[in-house]
Order: C-alpha cells, then structure tokens, then sequence
C-alpha cells in the first residue's frame, strides 16, 4: 500500500475514515449504558501504521483504537460525552466526504486521460 | 443476525430501538400516576429498562440491547383513605409512587439520544451513498 499507488493513500484513509464513523457511531448508541467506556481511532496513527511497510499481518487500526479521557466523569462510569462524540462525529464525516472528493478528482483525471480530451 | 458482523446501520437501529423501549417504560410510569391499589403487592411500581452494551469484535462496532425490563424506585406509598373503594379493612390504601419529574427528564434524555442516532443513520447513508457513486460524476 505504497504512496506510490493508484490512488494514493486515500485508499487506506477512506478505511480508517470508515472505521471510526463505526466506532464513533457505537458511542453514541451507548451514549446512555451505564459503564460504557467510550473509544476513538487516532486518524494519525493508524494512517501511519498501514502505511509503515512490514506491517502486514498486524491489525493497524485496532492499536490506534484508544479509550477516551472523559473530561467530566459520570457516576455511572459511562464516558460517552454527546458534545464530544457530535463534534468528531461531524468533522469525521466532512473528512470522509474530502477523501472521496480527492479520489473522485483522480478518477477523473484518469479518465480525461484515457479519453484523450 | 447475532453471527454477522455489524453493520453501522445495525448499531444505530439497536441503540433507537433501545430508547424505544425506555420510551415505553417511561409512558407507562406517567400513565399509573396515582393508581390506588388495596395491598402494596398490587400497586403500580415504576419500570426501567436495563441497558447492556452489546459488543462485536469482528467489526470492532457496540450497539446496545435491552437486557430486561425491571420495577424499580420507590416502594408504593400507604394513604389512609376509608371513603376509596379500593380501601382494605383498616381504611388505606397503596398509592403508585412514580416520581413524575425524573421520568419527564427520563423522556427528555431518551428523545435526545434517539434523535442522536437518526442523525448517525442519515450521516452514515449519506456517505455510503456517495461512496457508491465513486466515479460516476
């Protein structure tokens, strides 16, 4: 999975963007179960880890999958903070939304350049 | 279902149905306000569900299912009120005891994090549709 590829590392951006809508979006289902202790993907991280070669057969995503700090804890032990997980939650799906923007404008340009116009 | 990995609309359609249920519970608490009953055993005791997180590790995805429903709160409250038809023989009553203000936050809560997860489904197909379209522009 080499810069060099295709599509960059857009591929595998795509994927861990895809990921932690996933996990972002089981925080806010259990924005209310008592003892649930929110997680989130370091984006950085586990870029960085599929993009490291000689890193095959490791699970890159899940080692930069971490606990979250709460800032206030709740009596229940639950550390979901709605404002919190909205805010990555948004800003993880612009960000999904801009890697699909960067593929769609390589895509094109390949085929303007298979067409020759 | 519980053998396939979940999906992200799986997620959010478990944690809606969960608030759903709480949502039941919570209509039911309001509704038996001030039921009178003639011995503790029968009165009206409030409902809450309990919430368990429901883990998958092929996915890496929780969602949250409703484990059971149970009474819970305040035992009924003993009035004495010999003109009730629902008196015993000393004259009392057993009187629901739901604390209406905590089940209206109870509501409030539920509508929030319901709406939550329309907002997570709506996002979510939003991107796979456009994920969908990749190249076709």
């Amino acid at each position: 999975m080499g810069s060099n590829s295709l599509f960059g590392v857009h591929g595998a951006a795509l994927q861990v963007r895809s990921q932690r809508m996933g996990v972002l979006a089981s925080n806010i289902a259990n924005a209310s179960t008592p003892g649930f202790k929110a997680k989130d993907i370091d984006f950085r991280e586990a870029l960085n880890a599929i993009e490291t070669p000689g890193m095959a057969g490791t699970d890159p995503i899940g080692s930069a999958t971490k606990y979250r700090v709460p800032l206030q804890s709740s009596l229940d032990g639950n550390t979901v903070e709605l404002a919190t997980e909205q805010t990555a939650f948004a800003e993880n799906a612009v960000a999904y939304q801009t890697t699909l923007a960067f593929l769609n404008g390589r895509i094109d340009t390949l085929k303007r350049a298979l067409k020759g116009e | 279902m519980s053998d396939q990995p979940l999906s992200i609309f799986q997620v959010a359609g478990r944690a809606m149905s969960a608030q759903l249920v709480r949502m039941n519970t919570t209509a039911s608490n309001l509704a038996n306000v001030g039921q009178v009953a003639s011995n503790p055993g029968e009165a009206y005791r409030s409902m809450k569900p309990v919430f368990r997180t429901h883990f998958d590790a092929a996915s890496g995805m929780a969602t949250v299912d409703v484990e059971s429903v149970v009474a819970a709160g305040e035992a009924p409250t003993k009035r004495y009120d010999p003109g009730n038809p629902m008196a015993d023989a000393e004259g009392n009553v057993w009187e629901s005891a739901v604390d209406e203000t905590r089940e209206l936050v109870d509501m409030m809560e539920t509508a929030r994090t319901y709406q939550n997860n329309v907002e997570v489904m709506q996002t979510a197909k939003t991107l796979i549709t456009q994920t969908l379209n990749l190249g076709r522009s």
